[in-house]
């Protein structure tokens, strides 16, 4: 895609292209050629934890995909079809019960096939994260379309 | 969201094992009943069912489901499992997943099942498959620690 890379356009893949990131409401936060930002705000639908209301760790995982995902878009200025291959994530404290969440990616190699990402989740300080992430994805994953075939319809 | 006390969840989490009623634990843990997750109990076995549901689509062209639900999917299975199967004071803590996508996973009825590689007396460390049409041909798995002490 030629036209200049953009908040705008992401959001458009987000909430056109990719359903379940709709359904969840996720948000472009920032957004530059080294990382994006995105945003989820506390929904109580999202607890793993009746006690406290705490975050379940999956929706934390969807978050940290994504983000990791569209910081390789970021990095490499176009859409192609990824897959993710591999994600770790490390849970370093618990999400604190109605705080938004902030998930911010880096892709920092890719090589002619895969793209390696790091990523954090945070509420409001990325020194004292609730969880850090690295992920390897797959690049051209599909002869298929890239998402951005679906928002150019669309959008 | 209608919190309970630690000692409800225990009790519930007793009373689902006495009666074999699984349905409660999805009930009462929000995102359970946001996924809609359901446990089958085939030869004593644990496995967990995602049901085939649009909003799960991360990938609409191939089309295939978001690789987040699939996470949370395996690190659900295992904590189910734990649940079910082992004495807990509390809810058992994520500390880390390692989630490996095997194939790219169609938005159809998926399952999986954990198994606890080395239940140590503060650590569960967890193995975790998932699949769908063909048990054979997994879509993915993760291995996880959990804190659960």
């Amino acid at each position: 895609m030629s036209t200049p890379f953009d908040i705008t356009q992401i959001q458009n893949i987000i909430d056109t292209g990719i359903p379940h990131c709709a359904e969840i409401g996720m948000k472009v936060h920032e957004m530059d050629d080294d990382e994006v930002i995105f945003s989820l705000p506390y929904q109580d639908r999202f607890a793993g934890n009746p006690v406290n209301g705490i975050l379940h760790g999956g929706i934390i995982t969807t978050l940290i995909d994504t983000a990791s995902g569209m910081c390789i878009y970021a990095r490499l200025q176009k859409y192609l079809p990824i897959a993710t291959l591999d994600l770790r994530i490390d849970y370093l404290k618990p999400a604190i019960p109605g705080e938004e969440l902030f998930t911010r990616a880096t892709c920092y190699k890719t090589t002619q096939q895969i793209a390696f990402t790091r990523a954090i989740a945070y509420h409001t300080d990325p020194n004292d994260p609730v969880a850090n992430s690295v992920g390897t994805f797959m690049l051209k994953s599909s002869s298929g379309a890239a998402l951005n075939k679906v928002t150019v319809g669309e959008g | 969201m209608d919190r309970m006390t630690a000692e409800e969840f225990v009790a519930t989490i007793e009373q689902s094992k006495k009666e074999k009623n699984w349905t409660r634990i999805f009930d009462m843990i929000p995102y359970y009943s946001f996924l809609g997750i359901r446990l089958e109990t085939p030869d004593d076995k644990f496995i967990c069912v995602l049901p085939e549901d649009k909003k799960f689509i991360g990938n609409p062209i191939l089309p295939a489901l978001h690789g987040g639900v699939v996470g949370a999917f395996l690190e659900s299975t295992a904590l189910v499992h734990l649940l079910a199967t082992q004495e807990v004071s509390r809810v058992p803590k994520i500390i880390n997943i390692t989630v490996e996508y095997l194939r790219s996973a169609k938005p159809v009825v998926t399952y999986a099942e954990a198994v606890i590689t080395k239940p140590g007396r503060r650590i569960a460390n967890m193995r975790i498959e998932a699949w769908q049409e063909d048990r054979q041909r997994p879509v993915a798995s993760a291995h996880a620690n959990f804190l659960v002490s």
